[in-house]
């Protein structure tokens, strides 16, 4: 107790110890696991036997695996369509609010509550059973008078469409990073524009966006990752159903694990989906100086 | 000009509130559809208002199945998400203390790994801590839920509450040492009633994540007794066990009622919390 005490008292030892449940945490649930898992990619396991060392065969399963291209396939398509379209939506509807006026507030709020709970398996629920054949979206089709019983889930082209959408309905949290952004933008440049006599397409293209570029890029590294990593929803909506048409990659990973016993492929496909992910986020990266803007104002 | 004026404030205000109405209506329809008799819910899909109106959803689906109550699954998210959210909370706000206010080796090295685990989502891991907590004899017990938030594996809240502690004038602290306080004093004295707004922030985004996360609960938890809301609400929509939608609407709406809540009493907080250093909500 008396040698804590010295410890805590000198500012060197006393950070140590106060940062000390990251590191242990950091080394326990991160580094560790991800050891254990570097080598079980390297075996045949089933979680019941114990593990026999294999080698490369796991990865020279995976090459020559038809469904683990169609996954990376369908994310990609995921993550392209949806991420982009979402940070559109985001930064217009942030521009529709930034005028403050007495219903703002509740504007702000109906954006914003679907990023809140979109994550939920409720939403996923809703998702399911509004895009059924006797569901919400074919009856309000009928009402307008579409005759339509079409199963959106049910169809290879549309079904993966269900989960754009219903990602792209969660562009709230984007929305409010970019308000915060836009609100740092100061009057003066819009002003000087307005002497010039720039028009609003111009003052657009000329003054917001470019210094918007940081948060969009921000935006586009965290939900890139994020995109390429959905789980929940295909989980529940689709189960990669039809025909692997709405097979995520996670989705894929898991099914490899824990429902045909392949834990050591399963293992060997999250170090591949590690370094997807660094490879984008390092791709991204690369592109960062041709179009963000970072001269500050 | 003032005329035309009015005109553009009216088409503003149809537009963005009818597109507002378009973003909630999916979850006012479940909500609405959560008090009509179940067998009529999809032939009556396109109007919104119950009629005629019941509560006898919520009585069905509060029995739960297999001989375990609804009530049990709330209970059970409850104490996950709060136990792990109070783990999160503190860890987090001892480790921030740490990195900002002192100097030691290996500083810098430890704040990189902090921003990596950022960058590491449950989704990579999944796998992995599967097979180093079967290892553990984890494995259907709450554990892998709770045992790792309590070591500020988080990078976000870390990163968030350090941001936090750096905005406080340091000479707070040097006074409180002149005066003799120690270190964990100066934290416990000082810097935690200053961080109150961070603390909230983080305990806000932590219990809604913890009370929507599926993916850990699908991985450890076997004994339907033991299940968390999201994973019962799930099982209640499989093929086979129930067709019963009026229930699973109930309870659906139910399960979101936390989030919705925190949503309307803490928005300044969380907007912040998103706005300041780009958490997800």
């Amino acid at each position: 107790m008396n040698l804590f005490k010295k410890a805590m008292s000198r500012e060197s030892t006393a950070g140590i110890i106060f940062t000390l449940p990251f590191t242990v945490g950091f080394l326990l649930f991160m580094i560790v696991p991800m050891g254990i898992s570097l080598y079980y990619s390297f075996c045949k396991y089933d979680i019941l036997s114990p593990p026999v060392f294999t080698g490369l065969e796991n990865f020279r399963t995976m090459f020559a695996d038809e469904t683990f291209y169609k996954s990376i396939k369908v994310t990609f398509f995921f993550a392209f369509v949806s991420v982009p379209l979402r940070l559109i939506f985001a930064l217009l509807v942030a521009m529709l609010l930034l005028k403050t006026t007495k219903m703002t507030g509740f504007y702000r709020a109906a954006y914003y509550l679907p990023s809140i709970i979109g994550g939920s398996v409720a939403v996923a629920i809703l998702w399911k059973r509004m895009f059924a054949t006797d569901g919400v979206i074919n009856k309000l089709l009928q009402a307008v008078g579409i005759d339509c019983k079409f199963s959106w889930l049910g169809d290879t082209k549309t079904a993966i469409w269900v989960l754009i959408i219903l990602a792209v309905w969660q562009f709230g949290s984007s929305m409010l990073i970019f308000l915060s952004s836009l609100k740092q933008i100061p009057m003066s440049l819009y002003e000087a524009a307005n002497v010039d006599g720039a028009n609003g397409i111009s003052k657009f293209f000329k003054i917001t966006l470019p210094l918007l570029t940081p948060t969009i890029f921000f935006n586009l590294v965290m939900q890139m990752i994020n995109g390429f990593l959905a789980f929940t929803q295909s989980y529940i909506i689709t189960q990669g159903k039809p025909m692997n048409s709405t097979l995520f990659y996670t989705v894929y990973m898991y099914q490899q694990s824990f429902e045909f016993y392949n834990t050591g492929y399963g293992a060997a496909l999250a170090w591949v989906m590690l370094a997807i992910i660094g490879l984008i986020t390092l791709l991204l990266f690369a592109t960062k100086k041709f179009w963000v803007y970072e001269g500050g104002l | 000009m003032r005329e035309k004026r009015r005109i553009r404030n009216v088409i503003y205000h149809v537009l963005v509130f009818s597109v507002g109405i378009i973003m909630i209506y999916p979850l006012i329809w479940m909500f609405m559809s959560s008090f009509k008799e179940t067998k009529t819910i999809f032939q009556t899909a396109g109007n919104l208002i119950p009629n005629p109106f019941t509560i006898q959803n919520y009585i069905n689906g509060l029995k739960g199945f297999a001989k375990v109550s609804f009530m049990t699954f709330f209970k059970n998210s409850l104490f996950i998400s709060v136990v792990a959210t109070v783990g999160t909370v503190i860890s987090s706000a001892v480790v921030a203390y740490g990195f900002a206010r002192f100097k030691f080796k290996g500083r810098n090295l430890l704040f990189a790994a902090m921003l990596l685990s950022m960058m590491l989502p449950a989704q990579v891991l999944m796998i992995p801590q599967y097979l180093w907590y079967q290892k553990l004899g984890w494995v259907g017990s709450y554990l892998p839920l709770i045992v790792p938030y309590f070591f500020a594996i988080q990078g976000f809240f870390v990163y968030l509450m350090t941001n936090f502690i750096d905005g406080i004038p340091r000479e707070l602290d040097e006074a409180a040492k002149i005066d003799g306080c120690s270190y964990p004093q100066i934290f416990i004295r000082v810097i935690l009633p200053l961080i109150t707004p961070a603390l909230v922030t983080g305990a806000i985004f932590s219990f809604m994540w913890r009370w929507d996360d599926f993916l850990s609960a699908l991985l450890y938890v076997n004994k339907s007794a033991l299940y968390p809301v999201s994973l019962a609400l799930k099982l209640f929509c499989d093929p086979g066990s129930s067709s019963d939608y009026g229930a699973m609407f109930a309870m659906a709406s139910l399960s979101i009622l936390p989030s919705v809540l925190i949503f309307i009493f803490f928005q300044k907080y969380l907007v912040e919390g998103i706005s300041t250093s780009g958490l997800k909500g």
